[in-house]
This record gives structure tokens, C-alpha cells and sequence, in this order.
């Protein structure tokens, strides 16, 4: 039991105005603190190199999102000269020029907003819905649980970009907010709305183990409300998993919205983004590969920073991989 | 065992309709009218419009239009697009080459996985176990967009090892799309083939077995091996109905005229009924895949029973 489930637990007891004996815990929990599973993960992922490769690369990636002239030394991604068209990579351009004659370095740098944009936006609503879908059918179980859970094995049949693919076609048609936008908020949903399965079965099968556990039931004793029980005393333990979950999924959204920027469906030109670098890039890829590559290889190392801190995150959480 | 499995096929029924109507529906609520698109801008006859408005159920409701694509799906009628080429014709013609794809891949994931799992947790923490390690990781975080392309600008354009795109080359091209395709599954082999491998020997049996004097061969290939399989064999299961749905990136990449770059022209050219067709046969292979392995399960792990 977490010190924050034992804290409500006892404030439950006085709401009811009961005194069992229960929820007092053995030793005051504010004055000396046990060792928490937090503070034995932070200790564990201090240790870990992998972990703060991943940390440094994605602050350099959320900080490239927010002031990409930093990066850009000095050049307007906008600014092109039609003679500088696929030039190659030179001291003073490190990623050299497209093929409008663009400086490349300023074009990938100012690509970082959009991808993180949608990598976190597509990942907080696939929390929202996964978290929803599956505190409640874990809950509730019987008839609720077969409904929702088969839903969730429609919605997971159906391979993501697919998915993504055919609504963002679709989108643009039709009279749904957003959804016909063509814009990051588009992609964002239309990935978080094929993607959010695996976070509901994550939180179902944790609110299933722990439903039946001695301290929901004196929490239920002594009259909390399902909703309550739900957020305070059962929620919690799905964090840690959820938490390594949604880590290594942002890299996976982002490379997604790339893939379906490539595709011709995400995020359309005047925008700029890596999935539309690369599309351009490759129809000169024998005359100037460096078009492809540069987009290519930021977007992976953006991606790697998420699943290299996801990794580390599960290994320290993951009481049972420690000696 | 029997009602297991007939209680799982039951189950399966839901989800096929349900995610064949998902799809179904996201083609068919678009709005606009695929017959003046398909005409252009010839004009057309307002009789002919009707006749083919009538012919493709465009005029019903869209649970109509259903009830009619599912009758035909039962009679084997998938439909035709707009050109009146039969939806089953097209999937003939580009199924084989997904399947080709797909094996090609599980071979490359099967074997490469395996050995290199193997390897790494026999001997843990070892010089080659860390290179594995770092190597998964690096691998898992590439985009397949990205290893698409770079593969083929590497061992295509620059080392010229193999076609850059295509099918001419027979089976010799479908090497390079299909390493693309199995890398994140080979990657995800090699870890849990590891991880199981370095959990089974330090199972009692294993002590047993050494204990009996048994050589370090039969130990491994006989009494760890057998067991840590069991969860590796029935992920590259699971995985073959995963990457027959999932190429769509490769075979465009790559040129690859299968059922994943069908698709992807099909939702390009709104030719409905080839993507809900195409659509329909991937979440089947999916679903069939998952319960096959389900079953398989229990015949491998004898300490699984299903009743």
C-alpha cells in the first residue's frame, strides 16, 4: 500500500466516522518514510546510462520544439533560393538545401515542434481513453467488461496506420471538428483513436488484480463510493506500469505520424515536418540522399530518446529484474 | 479443449463484423459521389448514374448497404470496384506476394532472433549479450519508414547487393523488404528468447539435470531450450497474421505489388470496396493467427488446460 492510499484510507474512516483500527498505519508515515517504490526506481534509474541518454536527447528535442531558432544557426527555414536547389552539406549548411533551395538544417529543426506536438497530444488522449475504458470495465466487470473489451478487440484487429490511413482520408470530407482540420490535431486523433487499446487492457488487468485486495474492501466498509475507491485506492497501482507504457509510446506515435505524413495524409505542405521531408527527399534520393537522411535520422533519435527512457523506466520499476 | 476453441471461434465473430463495419463505415460515410468522380470530366448521362448509383447500393442507408456487402461475402462475392474488376480478383493477384513477404520475414525473425536470443542468455552479461541488448534497442527505435529507406539506399543504390525495387528478381527481392519488415519482431525475438532462456536455467530441473551429471549440451539443447520456446513459438505465430497486415510501409517503399500496397492506393483512389475487402481479409488473418496460437499454446505446455 502506497503512503497516499494509506493517508485516504484514513480520511475515509473519519468521513464514515468509524474507528476499526484498520487504516491506522504502524508507523507514521510522514515522519519516517520507508524506502518507496519510487525512490528505490529514481535510485535505480540514476545508475542506468541508457536512461539519461534518452533524458538528454529529449530534452534537446523539446527544447529544439520550443526555440528552434537556436538550432537553425541563424537561417530562416522559409528563405530559399531556388539556386541553391539539393545542394550538398558545406561548413556553413550543415544539412546543406532541398530542393526549393531551403536551408535543410533550419527545415529539420523547425520539424520538431510538430512531431512532439502530436506525440504528446495523440498520447494524453490515448491516456484519457485507456484509462477511462479500462478503470471501467476492470471495475465493473460482467457484461460491462465483455462489452468494452470486445470493442477494444475490434479497435486492436485493425493495424494502426491502417486505421490512421483511412480516417485521415476520409477526414477532410467530412463535417467532424478537427478530424477535417488536415492539421496536427488530426493526426493526433485519429492515432490516439486506433491506439489506445493496449492502455486499457494495461489498466483493466491492474484494477482486475487489485479489485479484490483487503484495502479496497475496508475502504468500501466503511462507505467510499465506487468512484472514489477507483481513483484513490486503485488507480495508483496501475502508474507505474501506465507510466512506462506511455513513454515508449510517444516514440511510437511519432514515428507514426511520420509514416502517415509520408503517406500523404497527415500533415500537408506549407507545414513543416519530417514525414513530409522525407516524402520530398525521396524522389531525388539517388542525386541527393542527404535529403532523406537528415530527416530520417533525427526523427530516430527523437524516437529512440522515448523508448530508451520507456526501457530504463521498466527496468527500474521492475522490482523483480533486481538483485 | 473443443469448447474452448468453440467458444473462442464465437468470439471471433463479433470482432470480424465489427471491425469489417468500422472500416466499412469510414469508407462509405464519406460524402462526395465516386460515380461523377470516377466519370470526370466527361459528362454523363443522368440514367447512367442512376443505373450505377443503383448497382453499388449507393442510394440505400449505410446499414443496408452492410446487410448487401455481407450477403455477397458469404456467397464468396466480394464486390467490384468502380472499373467492375472483381475485389477477389484484385486480392488474388496481390495476396501471393504479401504471403512471399510475410514468410521471408518470419524466416529472418525466426532464425536471427532465435540464434542471437539463444546466444545472449546462455552466456548473460556477457560481451555478445550487451551487444544484443544494444542492438534491440537500436533497432526497435528506427522507424520502418526510415530502415525502408536507408536499406535500400545502403545495400540497394550504393552496394547495389540487391534490387532496389520490385518483384523482377523473383524471390532474391523479396530478401532486403523482408529483413525491413521482421526487423522490430526480430528484435523483440532476440529479447524474449533471452530473457526466457536465462529464466529456465536457473529452474530446478536445470540444477537436476546438471546434478545427474548430464552434459552441458543435452542440458541446454534438451531440458532449457524445449521450455523456453514455448513463448517464442507462439509470438512469431501471433506474428504472421501482424505482418500481413502490416507491410503496407515496405511494399510501398520497395514497389511491392501486394495486398498492403493495394490498400494504401485503394484508400488513395477511394475504391471502397477493395479497401473494405482488403481490410476484412487482414483483420481475418489476425484474428485466425491469434486463436491458432492460443490452441497451440496448450499442446506445447501441457501444464495449460483448457476446460
Amino acid at each position: 500500500m502506497t503512503d497516499q492510499q494509506q493517508m485516504d484510507l484514513r480520511h475515509d474512516e473519519v468521513e464514515a466516522g468509524t474507528q476499526t483500527g484498520l487504516a491506522s498505519p504502524s508507523v507514521d508515515v510522514t515522519e519516517s518514510r520507508q524506502n518507496s517504490l519510487w525512490s528505490d526506481a529514481w535510485g535505480e534509474l540514476k545508475r542506468n546510462p541508457l536512461f539519461w541518454i534518452g533524458a538528454v536527447l529529449c530534452l534537446l528535442f523539446v527544447l529544439m520544439a520550443i526555440v528552434p531558432q537556436l538550432f537553425a544557426r541563424g537561417a530562416d527555414p522559409r528563405a530559399c533560393d531556388l539556386a541553391n536547389s539539393k545542394a550538398l552539406p558545406s561548413a556553413d549548411h550543415w544539412f546543406g538545401y532541398d530542393v526549393q533551395g531551403c536551408d535543410y538544417l533550419a527545415n529539420v529543426v523547425h520539424g520538431a515542434r510538430n512531431s512532439l506536438l502530436i506525440g504528446v497530444f495523440a498520447v494524453v488522449v490515448v491516456l484519457v481513453l485507456g484509462v477511462v475504458v479500462g478503470a471501467v470495465a476492470g471495475y465493473f466487470g460482467g457484461v460491462t467488461d465483455g462489452v468494452l473489451s470486445r470493442i477494444a478487440d475490434i479497435f486492436y484487429a485493425l493495424p494502426l496506420i491502417l486505421g490512421a490511413l483511412v480516417l485521415l482520408r476520409v477526414g477532410p470530407a467530412t463535417d467532424i471538428p478537427i478530424i477535417n482540420s488536415r492539421g496536427p490535431g488530426a493526426v493526433a486523433l485519429a492515432l490516439a483513436l486506433f491506439g489506445w487499446m493496449t492502455a486499457m487492457r494495461l489498466v483493466r488487468s491492474q484494477v482486475i488484480a487489485v479489485k479484490s485486495s483487503d484495502y479496497v474492501a475496508a475502504a468500501r466498509a466503511m462507505g467510499a463510493s465506487n468512484g472514489r475507491i477507483l481513483v484513490r485506492h486503485i488507480l495508483p497501482n496501475a502508474v507505474a506500469p501506465v507510466l512506462v507504457y506511455t513513454t515508449i509510446t510517444i516514440g511510437v506515435l511519432i514515428a507514426a505520424e511520420a509514416t502517415l505524413t509520408f503517406l500523404g495524409v497527415g500533415l500537408q505542405r506549407p507545414a513543416i515536418s519530417w514525414g513530409l521531408q522525407i516524402a520530398m527527399g525521396e524522389d531525388s534520393i539517388r542525386s541527393a540522399p542527404h535529403l532523406v537522411l537528415f530527416p530520417s535520422l533525427v526523427l530516430t533519435l527523437t524516437v529512440m530518446a522515448f523508448i530508451m527512457m520507456g526501457d530504463a523506466l521498466r527496468d527500474a520499476l521492475d522490482p523483480r529484474q533486481r538483485a | 479443449m473443443g469448447r474452448y476453441v468453440a467458444r473462442r471461434l464465437l468470439l471471433t465473430i463479433p470482432v470480424l463484423l465489427g471491425a469489417s463495419f468500422l472500416i466499412f463505415g469510414m469508407v462509405y460515410a464519406l460524402p462526395g459521389d465516386p460515380i461523377r468522380a470516377l466519370a470526370g470530366d466527361r459528362p454523363v448521362s443522368p440514367a447512367v448514374v442512376e443505373v450505377l448509383r443503383e448497382r453499388f447500393h449507393l442510394n440505400d442507408p449505410l446499414w443496408v448497404q452492410y446487410w448487401e456487402y455481407l450477403k455477397g461475402l458469404f456467397q464468396g462475392d466480394l464486390g467490384t470496384d468502380f472499373r467492375g474488376r472483381p475485389v477477389l480478383d484484385t486480392i488474388e493477384r496481390t495476396l501471393p506476394v504479401t504471403v512471399k513477404l510475410a514468410l521471408v520475414a518470419i524466416v529472418f525473425e525466426a532464425v536471427i532472433g532465435l540464434v542471437a536470443g539463444v546466444l545472449a542468455g546462455i552466456r548473460r552479461n556477457s560481451f555478445f549479450d550487451n551487444l544484443v541488448l544494444v542492438s534491440t534497442t537500436l533497432i526497435v527505435s528506427i522507424p520502418i519508414l526510415v530502415l525502408a529507406f536507408v536499406a535500400q539506399l545502403l545495400f540497394g543504390l550504393k552496394l547495389g547487393w540487391f534490387p532496389i525495387a520490385g518483384t523482377r528478381e523473383g524471390l532474391y527481392s523479396y530478401l532486403l523488404p523482408g529483413l525491413v519488415l521482421a526487423s522490430g519482431s526480430l528484435a523483440y525475438v532476440a529479447r524474449l528468447t533471452r530473457t526466457s532462456v536465462a529464466e529456465n536455467l536457473r529452474a530446478d530441473y536445470v540444477r537436476t539435470a546438471r546434478a545427474k551429471g548430464l552434459p552441458n549440451r543435452t542440458v541446454i539443447v534438451r531440458h532449457t531450450l524445449r521450455n523456453s520456446l514455448i513463448p517464442v513459438v507462439t509470438f512469431i505465430g501471433a506474428d504472421i497474421g501482424t505482418l500481413l497486415g502490416g507491410a503496407i510501409v515496405t511494399e510501398t517503399v520497395f514497389n511491392l505489388p501486394g495486398i498492403g500496397r493495394e490498400v494504401f492506393d485503394s484508400v488513395r483512389a477511394q475504391e471502397g470496396a477493395v479497401v473494405v475487402g482488403i481490410v476484412t481479409l487482414m483483420v481475418f488473418f489476425f484474428i485466425f493467427f491469434n486463436l491458432v496460437v492460443d490452441v497451440l499454446y496448450a499442446v506445447l505446455d501441457p501444464r495449460i488446460r483448457y476446460d
